[in-house]
């Protein structure tokens, strides 16, 4: 129900993710940054190490492009083909 | 969001890191990471025992939203799940701690005749209702689907039974009245978004399901208030329904006379048409699929895990629970033997017909070597698990008979 601006958000999970959650480490590589700048904004990185390593290709990009439309992720095109690229190198099935 | 977590228990280390924490935990509990072999590996490798405020550790999915199973050991073999072992599920992030002060309920919507606002002294003051029912979410046994399909990836831990107290929803529907148009109820909490643009989390439910005498707006559980993490201060029990309706910290509730056209209803929590022996929620219905409503009738052991070992020459004795969406179950069977004969277990106390049903269940001595023990419900209806799950796309109704195996020796 509440809705509340982003940058507030992402200021108070700055505060949060320090204080209440350990740091997710991902496997490095080309694209981690995009990763970790977006996707961490609203859910714990650990969503992406459980639904590993069995999603396609295809899968990794709808689940991305659901993030970015009907979950209304806003996260740029071009971060998000690096992120697709990103978890099909290094998470997938 | 207050949250402080008192450790964080690394699978690998387990042992180490609750010495060095000073935890005394049950050995229970440190068999609790013998996560099933066939949940994804990048589970396996990430789910660590994790006590969030107010709980005891739990086998952690996600830290944020935060999505906690309990393990096999603490979902109460006598058919009540405790309060601080209840699993946690949420599906975005921003989750205020509600003041139950200042917490407001309101109730109206196009289809209601006005409307009302509720705190929670008024509702304390309804008549009070008390059910026993199953709280299990949709996608139990997610991690457990060859092949695996996306999602949090729930073990078996994602349910619990307890005993909720609080208002009749249709009590409290009645206060604003509902036009004969109204179709489904619309149902919303606290918790809410991250980015605005995200679909709030809100659900319907059909009419008829709304009025039922054991739909609630609980804000007992298990005789205490209810734990943050499960909705404090007041929740929807939804007797039979999978746990996705039971929408936590409620603070809306709107009839509405056209089908609710919200995410979390017309794309999430959908199933196939005619696959599931489930109740058709029609007015969500389209040509491809519908949403999810029902459980089906399932069973599960909870003295064993797969690979326990026990003594060889001597009969153990199986504990387990067993439910459905409310017909009761009728039987319980297991087998020693790989499934070539079945034998009745014994039906424990029976908490009502929502309720987990505890099952005890005695082998013959078995001789040393692995054994394949079985069990399988079936509900007063008739309605039996299933022995090949039956795909869908969101990896929902998991209820294949369990199988595991004991080594004697």
């Amino acid at each position: 129900m509440r809705t509340i601006l982003a940058a507030l958000a992402a200021a108070l999970l700055a505060t949060a993710a320090v204080a209440e959650e350990p740091e997710i480490k991902l496997k490095p590589g080309p694209g981690l940054d995009k990763v970790e700048g977006n996707c961490n904004a609203c859910h714990s990185l650990d969503y992406i190490q459980m639904n590993s390593p069995f999603l396609t290709p295809a899968q990794w990009e709808a689940e991305v492009n659901k993030m970015r439309g009907p979950i209304g992720a806003p996260i740029t095109e071009e971060d998000g083909k690096a992120i697709i690229e990103y978890l099909k190198a290094n998470y997938g099935g | 969001m207050t949250i402080t977590r008192r450790g964080v228990l690394k699978a690998a280390g387990a042992g180490a890191a609750l010495a060095s924490s000073g935890y005394a935990i049950p050995k229970a509990l440190a068999d609790a990471l013998n996560l099933p072999a066939a949940l994804p590996d990048g589970l396996r490798a990430e789910a660590v025992l994790d006590a969030l405020p107010g709980k005891k550790p739990l086998i952690k999915l996600s830290y944020r939203p935060p999505n906690y199973e309990t393990p096999i050991a603490l979902l109460g073999s006598d058919g009540i799940t405790p309060n601080d072992a209840f699993f946690v599920r949420y599906h975005l992030s921003d989750i205020p701690e509600v003041d139950a002060k200042t917490w407001k309920l309101k109730v109206g919507g196009e289809g209601a005749n006005s409307t009302a606002e509720l705190d929670l002294a008024d509702l304390k003051r309804m008549p009070a209702t008390e059910i026993t029912a199953v709280n299990q979410c949709s996608g139990n046994r997610r991690g457990l689907f060859a092949p695996h399909v996306a999602g949090v990836e729930w073990g078996y831990g994602a349910m619990g039974c307890a005993r909720w107290r609080g208002a009749r929803l249709k009590d409290v529907l009645n206060k604003v009245g509902l036009k004969k148009e109204a179709i489904e109820i619309v149902l919303d909490g606290a918790d809410g978004p991250i980015v605005q643009k995200t679909p709030d989390f809100v659900k319907s439910v059909p009419v008829h399901k709304a009025l039922d005498e054991n739909t609630l707006i609980a804000y007992e559980m298990n005789g205490a208030p209810l734990p943050h993490f499960n909705g404090f201060p007041a929740r929807i029990i939804l007797p039979g329904w999978t746990g996705t309706y039971w929408v936590k910290h409620i603070t809306s509730i709107n009839a509405v006379t056209k089908p609710f056209g919200g995410f979390w209803m017309k794309v999430a929590y959908r199933i196939p048409v005619n696959k599931f022996p489930t109740e058709l929620f029609t007015t969500q219905t389209t040509d491809v699929n519908t949403p999810i409503t029902e459980m089906v009738v399932n069973s599960l052991i909870t003295s064993h895990v797969d690979g326990a070992q026990v003594k060889a020459g001597s009969a153990v004795m199986l504990l387990g629970l067993a439910w459905d969406a409310g017909d009761g179950i009728a039987k319980v069977e297991a087998s020693s033997d790989g499934g070539a004969s079945w034998k009745p277990a014994t039906l424990g106390r029976d908490l009502g017909r929502f309720a987990f049903r505890p099952f005890s269940f005695t082998t013959p001595p078995l001789p040393a070597g692995a054994h394949k023990v079985s069990v399988r419900a079936e509900n007063k209806k008739g309605q039996k698990q299933v022995t090949g799950l039956i795909l869908n796309p969101a990896g929902y109704h998991h209820n294949v008979v369990q199988t595991l195996m004991l080594n004697a020796a």
